[in-house]
Order: structure tokens, then sequence, then C-alpha cells
């Protein structure tokens, strides 16, 4: 059987994106929680807590991106037109959030600004990916393979809703990143926002999947129609079961399970994404077959990728090793 | 948001912005990279502090710009969607691949180490911390290979066939990553970023040479640096010959705008030292010249007939302004550099190395100058290939998005806001981290050492000092 080369490529974008998602999702969380941690000591602790792993976890970001380019050339010549101003101002928020570890040490009085900033551009980044994730949900308008729509299209109450969704499960990841690596008053504040936050999410999850069967038939008939609504069944089961575990987890003062609960969640939200959008890429206008760039693109690279991506992984897993275990607050300051 | 002007060429400034602003970071975070594995190597070797202290010194320094580089990084990587849309549709087949790799075999790379080579030496011993620095400099390296091959690809493309849409298809993988003018530019461009940051360096380490003449790190470091500008710079300017001669042969429109020939000289070129193009009448107005020494330059041979810009189409001449001035300045720089190699080398022999103060003063005011020439460089380069974006196939006019010019506008402006502030507040840093001097005391690194390595503070060591600095200095 002839490998199918567009599905395995889109499979390995969405694993990108996923790893962006939950990776990056639990920085940018940790800066969307700033203003709840208004001590420069905690604050120093949290941004310690990322500082070794954020550039690798960004870089699935661009993976995705620049992973499009080469195997979706269409859809990103057409997608990010079509977000113009959402991805410009994640892409400003991002600078904002990067440059926040450095700088901050690097002045007493000017520090609190870059916190302002480190909070404002990690806010921004999530709110513009739920936003942007909202306005691809909706539908894009392309004609002759190129975007074809007004540059506010992507300005919808749903895709608001979205934004908001993001925002509030990247916090809640945050928190629960925070949970496992913190000690203290400060765990105990970070288990106080994850219930909250885990409430929220939960709830927006559930406006999301609800209403999104409505925007579009094939959404409707996907979750609706047999034999997908097999498979639609099962999310949401999964999606309560890992409420539940998060719950369990941090009411019972356990601390990996509530991050691996939140992680669960974002992973089963993807998933249900994926049963919506497959076979399309671009829902509605674009199928990962007629997107995709020519076989010898997708060989060349996909050569590469299957032995660099399990490197990768490899890797970036024994980053995360030497960086174990909960911060020392004694460790590092003097 | 418009102010007139067209979404092209708003487009073109902002691309030019960004990536201007980008490219100043690797220029010195590559040659920083390479320094602190030489560095970490030397202290590993000799067990001497002087380099442990020098390696803190420039590591504090080294994250910051790196920092910087990822963030203005991802902004480019998002570019050629947002503002060359067509272009990307149509040529991403064949860059796509490239980046795709950079990503892979570089930016993980670089990412997945450099947490353990800023904050990891005590939790993982001194081997892997030294094979996590080395392969941070490695990927910093790689990165330079795959984006300059993906450039020079758009400067000589090759190995590749064009189908019913328009769209340049692959065809032979190594045709299109070994195209002709990717070796010139490789190793003209990673020599600009060791040069760089060798005059870089050698700044700082002058600037406290003249306070303070024994300080031992600032003499090891301005000595290592000037070996550098000496033994790099001839290096350079034979691979910036070399560059020219490629280019003459594959886009030889872009020499004539460089030279600042409008006419064609059948028997024989001048070489324009200076003058000043016309670009309305095609013709360069004050021009000092040497007669002939243009062709022999260029074509080892007095009389050889040159090609001016009158010898190709009205629609595919580049402007000759930018690539013209900033070609003088990149080469007038190159020369000053090696002045002050050379001169370092007599004052090495004459033992007066750490005690010339004109020599320190010059190297002082050097500084900059890599930044400069690497920008001046780039911008002949990029100039000197318009109207295309690749070269005599795709319009940089019809490789825009279908974006309307007030977006456009507005995001050039919200870029040039944050990029000033943000990169503003960065080499203001920066600075204040020149400034501390490299001294060893036994307040400092080897009994702190093991507390802040084994944590993950990312503020070294120094982050005390100079927050209580910051306080004195705002
Ligand atoms: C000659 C070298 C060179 C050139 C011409 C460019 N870059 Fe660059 N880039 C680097 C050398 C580099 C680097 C040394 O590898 C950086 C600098 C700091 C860093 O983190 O890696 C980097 C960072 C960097 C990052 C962040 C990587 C990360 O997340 O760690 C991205 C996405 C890009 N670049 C993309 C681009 C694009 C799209 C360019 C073309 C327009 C470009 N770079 C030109
Ligand atoms: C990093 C150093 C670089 C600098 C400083 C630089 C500079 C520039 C400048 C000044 C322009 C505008 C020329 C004009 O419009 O007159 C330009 C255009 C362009 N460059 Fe580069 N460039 C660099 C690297 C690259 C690389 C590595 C790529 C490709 C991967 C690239 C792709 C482009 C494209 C697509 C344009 C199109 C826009 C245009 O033609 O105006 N550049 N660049
Ligand atoms: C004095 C001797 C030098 C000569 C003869 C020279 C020659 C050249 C030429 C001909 C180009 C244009 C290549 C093209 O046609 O696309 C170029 C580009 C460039 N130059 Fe130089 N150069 C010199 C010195 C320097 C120095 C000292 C630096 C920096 C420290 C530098 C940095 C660059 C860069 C970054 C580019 C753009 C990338 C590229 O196309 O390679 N050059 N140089």
């Amino acid at each position: 059987m002839p490998i199918d080369l567009p599905t395995v490529w889109a499979g390995i974008i969405a694993f990108a994106v996923l790893a962006y998602v939950v990776l990056d999702g639990f920085d940018l969380g940790i800066g969307i929680l700033f203003p709840f941690f208004p001590e420069r000591t905690n604050r120093d602790l949290m941004t310690n807590s990322i500082a070794p792993v954020w550039d690798g976890n960004e870089t699935w970001l661009v993976l995705g991106g620049g992973g499009l380019l080469a195997v979706f050339p269409v859809v990103y010549a057409t997608v990010l037109p079509a977000l113009y101003m959402p991805i410009i101002a994640m892409l400003l928020g991002l600078v904002f959030r990067g440059v926040a570890f450095e700088f901050r040490w690097r002045t007493a009085r000017g520090s609190i600004y870059w916190d302002v900033g480190f909070w404002l551009g990690s806010t921004i980044a999530a709110f513009t990916q739920g936003l942007a994730l909202g306005a691809l949900v909706q539908g894009i308008t392309i004609v002759d393979n190129a975007y074809a729509g007004g540059w506010w299209d992507w300005l919808t109450p749903f895709s608001i809703i979205c934004g908001l969704a993001v925002t509030v499960g990247y916090a809640l990841l945050g928190a629960t990143w925070l949970n496992l690596k913190m000690t203290g008053e400060l765990q105990e504040r970070s288990r106080r926002l994850a219930l909250w936050t885990g409430v929220g999410t939960m709830a927006l999850i559930g406006v999301v999947s609800l209403w999104s069967p409505f925007i579009d038939e094939i959404y409707f008939e996907r979750w609706f129609q047999w034999p997908t609504a097999f498979f639609s069944a099962f999310v949401p089961t999964l999606l309560a079961a890992c409420g539940f575990a998060l719950w369990h987890g941090l009411t019972h003062d356990k601390h990996l399970q509530p991050f691996l609960a939140a992680l669960g969640l974002f992973v089963l939200s993807f998933i249900g994404l994926g049963i919506s959008f497959y076979p399309y890429i671009v829902p509605g206008a674009l199928t990962i077959a007629e997107a995709a760039a020519p076989e010898s693109s997708l060989m060349f690279l996909l050569v590469g990728a299957s032995v660099l991506i399990p490197i990768i992984l490899a890797y970036t897993g024994y980053a995360y090793w030497v960086f174990r275990g909960k911060i020392d607050p004694e460790e590092g300051y003097h | 948001m418009d102010f007139g002007q067209s979404a092209e060429l708003l487009a073109r400034i902002q691309f030019a912005f960004t990536v201007s602003f980008h490219f100043i970071f690797p220029a010195f975070s590559i040659g920083t990279a390479s320094y602190l594995a030489v560095l970490n190597a030397l202290w590993l070797w000799k067990r001497d502090p002087a380099y442990l202290k020098l390696f803190e010194y420039w590591k504090t320094i080294f994250a910051v710009t790196f920092g910087m580089g990822v963030v203005s990084g991802i902004v480019m990587s998002y570019q050629f969607g947002t503002n060359w849309s067509v272009f990307s549709e149509r040529a991403g087949a064949v860059i796509g691949p490239l980046m795709g790799y950079e990503v892979l075999t570089a930016f993980f790379l670089e990412a997945g180490f450099l947490g353990i080579a800023l904050f990891g030496r005590k939790r993982v011993g001194d081997t892997l911390h030294m094979v996590a620095v080395t392969v941070v400099a490695i990927g910093t390296l790689i990165s330079a290979t795959w984006i300059l091959s993906v450039n020079s690809w758009m400067h000589t493309p090759q190995g590749f066939a064009i189908d019913a849409n328009g769209n340049f298809v692959p065809e032979d993988w190594w045709a299109i990553v070994f195209n002709p003018s990717f070796p010139y530019r490789l190793v003209h461009t990673v020599l600009a970023a060791f040069l760089t940051t060798a005059f870089a360096v050698g700044a700082v380490g002058a600037w406290h040479l003249l306070k303070d003449r024994s300080n031992r790190q600032a003499r090891i470091m301005f000595s290592m640096a000037m070996w550098m500008a000496a033994v790099v710079t001839p290096l350079q300017i034979l691979a910036g010959d070399q560059h020219g001669l490629n280019t003459l042969e594959h886009q030889p429109a872009k020499i004539a705008a460089m030279e600042g020939h409008y006419e064609s000289h059948p028997e024989g070129a001048p070489l324009i030292l200076f003058g000043v193009p016309n670009e309305t009448e095609q013709r360069m107005d004050y021009a000092v010249e040497i007669p002939k020494l243009g062709s022999l330059i260029l074509k080892h041979d007095p009389n050889a007939p040159m090609d001016g810009l009158d010898a190709f189409p009205e629609d595919a001449r580049p402007p000759v302004t930018i690539p013209f001035f900033a070609f003088r300045i990149m080469v007038g720089i190159g020369f000053l550099m090696l002045g002050v190699g050379l001169w370092s080398l007599w004052a090495r022999w004459r033992k007066s190395l750490y005690t010339s103060t004109w020599l320190h003063r010059a190297a002082l005011v050097m500084g900059p100058s890599g930044f400069v020439a690497v920008l001046a460089g780039w911008f002949t380069t990029e100039v000197g290939r318009q109207p295309f974006t690749v070269y005599g196939l795709m319009r940089t006019s019809e490789s825009l998005s279908p974006v309307d010019a007030p977006a456009v506008g507005a995001s050039l402006v919200a870029f040039v806001v944050v990029y000033f502030l943000v990169f503003g507040a960065g080499v203001f840093y920066l600075f204040r981290l020149f400034r501390r001097p490299p001294v060893l005391d036994e307040d400092h690194e080897l009994d702190k050492g093991p507390h802040r390595s084994a944590g993950i503070n990312p503020g070294p060591a120094q982050e005390d000092s100079i927050r209580e600095g910051a306080q004195n200095a705002d």
C-alpha cells in the first residue's frame, strides 16, 4: 500500500501544533497568571521554572508554521493573510513575552514594566491564538487559492469565545504547572487558581463544542451522524473523566496528576477538532489532498522529519529531566 | 494608515525593517556562541579562572542577544505568509522544506541545549555542559547554512520546474540546496558574523583596558579579538572578492548597480570610487574614477568589456543608489578592519598590545563596525536583486499578499514602535553589561558558582550587582 503522504504530513503538523499548545500553553499560562502573584520573589520563581525550556516550547510554533509553508503552501498563503491582524498581534505579544525572561533581571526599577509586558504579551498571544482557531473553524473565504475575504472577518462572537477559552485554558495549564513545581504558599495559591480556571475551561469547552455544530453543516453531520458520532461520543466522556481527575488531584494534594489532567483536556479538545476538520485542512475550503505540495517536497522533508523528530523528543525530554523537581526557593538567590 | 503608499512598498519596508533588526542579533549570537565554546574549552583545559570568568561574562550577554534573536526570528517565519503570500504559495514547495530542515536540525537543537548551557553546569557536570555549549554553537551555524541556502536559491534559482499554475516544483534537491551563489554567501556571511563578534568583543576589551591596563580578563579578550581581526579579515576580503565574481556570472545587473555603471564599457570599465547616482537621468554625476580598474578587478583584464545597466531591459534594472553606497560602506569597513588587524599584529610584535592607547581607542570606535558592514552587505545583495524575489522569474510586485495598504501600514507602525521600544531597551541593557569590569574577586563566580549554577537562575551571578547598579544608573 503506498503511503498517503499528505495525510501523514497533516498528522505531523497536527502533532507540532498540539505540542506547541500544551508546551507553550503552560509558559503563556504563567504569564497570564502574573497579576495573581504580585510579589517579586514569587515572580522570580515562576519565570525561573520555565526559563530553561520556553525557547524549545516555542520552537514547535515555528515547526507548525514552517511545516505548513513546506508541505501545505496554499494553506500558509491563505490562512496567514486571512488572519493578518491576530497573527501580527500574536507575534508582537510573543516578542514581549520572550524578552521578559532576560530583561526583568537586567534592571531594578524597570523590571516591573517587563513584568507587565510579560503578562500582556502572554495574554495577547493566548487570546489571538484562540481567535485564530475560532476564525478557522468558522471558515475562510478562498477563491482561486487566494484569500478573498475582508480583513475583519476573523472577528466574531464565536472567535472571541474561542479566544477566551484558550486564554483560560492556558491559565489552567500554567496553574497546574506551578502546582507541580512549587511548594508552600505559592503552590497553595496556584491550586486555588487551578480550580477556578479548571471550572472556566470546562465551561468554555462546553460552550464552544455546543456552538460549533451550528456554524457549519459539516460539523453537525460529523458529530451527530453514524459512524463518526460513535467517535465523537467518546470525546465528551473522556473530557468528563479528565475534569474529574483534575478536581480530584487538586483536592487531594496530588502534584503531577492535575497537570496531566489539564494536558488531557487539551489533547481531547484537539482530537475533537481533528474529527470535525477531517478531511479538510481549511474547513469547507481546502482538503488535505488538494492543499499538499508536490510529492518531492513531502518526501524530501519526511525523510528528515521521521529521523529527527524522535531525536528532538529525546533530547527535549532530557532537558526537562535535567531541570526536574521542585524549584527550591533558597537555591539561586543570595 | 497607508501614508499614501502602495501596499507593496509598505510590505517591502516592513520586511526590510524586521529582517534587518533580526539579522543584527544572529550576526552577534553566531559569533558569541562559538566564542563561548572556545572559552569554556580553555577553562576546562587550563583550569585558569580567568577563562571561567570570561565565559560567565559573555554568557549573560549572549543570553540577552539570543533572546532577541529568537523573538525577532519567529516574526520572520510568519512574515512570508502575512506579507508575501503569493510568493509563499508559488515558491513554498522549494524553500519551505529547507526552512523545515532549519527548524528540525538547528532551532530545536539550539533551544534544547540552551537551557543546559546557560543554567545547567552544576546539574549535568563539566563534560555534558561542554557538550551543550558546543551544540548550541553548532546549532547557530546549521541555522545559518539552511537559511542562506534558501536566500541564495532566491538569488540563483535552479533545480526546479514550473507547473501549469506557475508554481515552482522541486526536481533536484541537491541542485536547489547547493545553488551557485550558496557557498559564497555562506562563507561570506559566517565570516561576517565572526568578525562582527570579534570587533564587539575587541571594543569591550579595549574599553576596559583604557580604564585599567592590568585587568587580565580584559587583556585576554582583547588579544583573542585582535587575533580574529588579523586572521579573519583578509579571508573575508578574499571571500567577498570571490563572491563578487560569482555574482558577475549570475546577476550581472546587480554588479552594474553596485559598481554604478549605467553605461556599458566595451573597452574596459573604470572603477568608480565615488559619485552620485542620478536615477532619473540614468547616469553617474560627479564620478571619481580610475580607468580600466573595474574590468581588471572583475575580469582580470583591463580591456575586458563590461555591461552597464543599459544592457538590461528597463523593467529588469535594480535601483543603483542603495547598492552603490551600501557596497562602498561595506568594503570601506572591510579595509578599516584589515587596518586594525595589521596594527594589532604590529603592536603585538612591539609588545605594546596592552599599552597602546591609540590602538585601544581605534578598536573601541570599530566596535559597531561589523553590524554596519553586515547590514550594508545585505542591503547591497537584496536591493541589487530587485525587481525580483526569485531572480529573473518572479517579480516582487507579483509576490505580494492580497492585503490592503492600511493594514500593512498599521502593522508596520506597530513593528517600528515595538521594535524600537523592546530592542532599544535590550541594546541599552547590553551596553550596561559591557560596562561591567570583567574582574575576579573573592565574592565572585568561583565562590558563588555552586549555588547559582545549581539553581536555574537566568540572572547569572551579576544580577544582584546589576540590580543595584541599575538603581544607581537609573
Ligand atoms: C546567517 C544567519 C541567519 C539568517 C540570514 C537568518 N537567521 Fe533567523 N536565526 C539565526 C540565524 C539566521 C540564528 C543564529 O540561528 C538565530 C538567532 C538567535 C537564535 O535564537 O537563533 C535565529 C533565530 C530565528 C528564529 C527563532 C528560532 C527559535 O525559536 O529558536 C526563527 C523562526 C528564524 N530565525 C527565522 C528566520 C527567517 C525566516 C529568516 C529569513 C528571512 C532568518 N531567520 C534569517
Ligand atoms: C538576514 C539578513 C537579511 C537582510 C538584512 C535582508 C534585507 C532585505 C532588504 C533590505 C530587502 C528589501 C529590498 C527592497 O525591497 O528593495 C529584502 C527583501 C527580501 N528578502 Fe532579504 N534580507 C536578509 C535575508 C533574507 C533571507 C535569509 C531571505 C530568505 C529566506 C530573504 C528574503 C527576502 C524576501 C522574500 C524579500 C522580498 C521583499 C522585497 O523584495 O522587497 N532575505 N531583504
Ligand atoms: C572588503 C572586502 C569585501 C568585499 C569585496 C565584499 C564583497 C561582497 C559582495 C560582492 C557582496 C554581494 C554579494 C551578492 O552579489 O549577492 C557582499 C555581500 C555581503 N557582505 Fe561583503 N564584502 C567585503 C567585506 C565585508 C565585511 C567586512 C562584512 C561584514 C563584517 C561583509 C558582510 C557582507 C554580508 C552580510 C553580505 C550579504 C550576504 C551575502 O550576499 O553574502 N562584507 N559582499
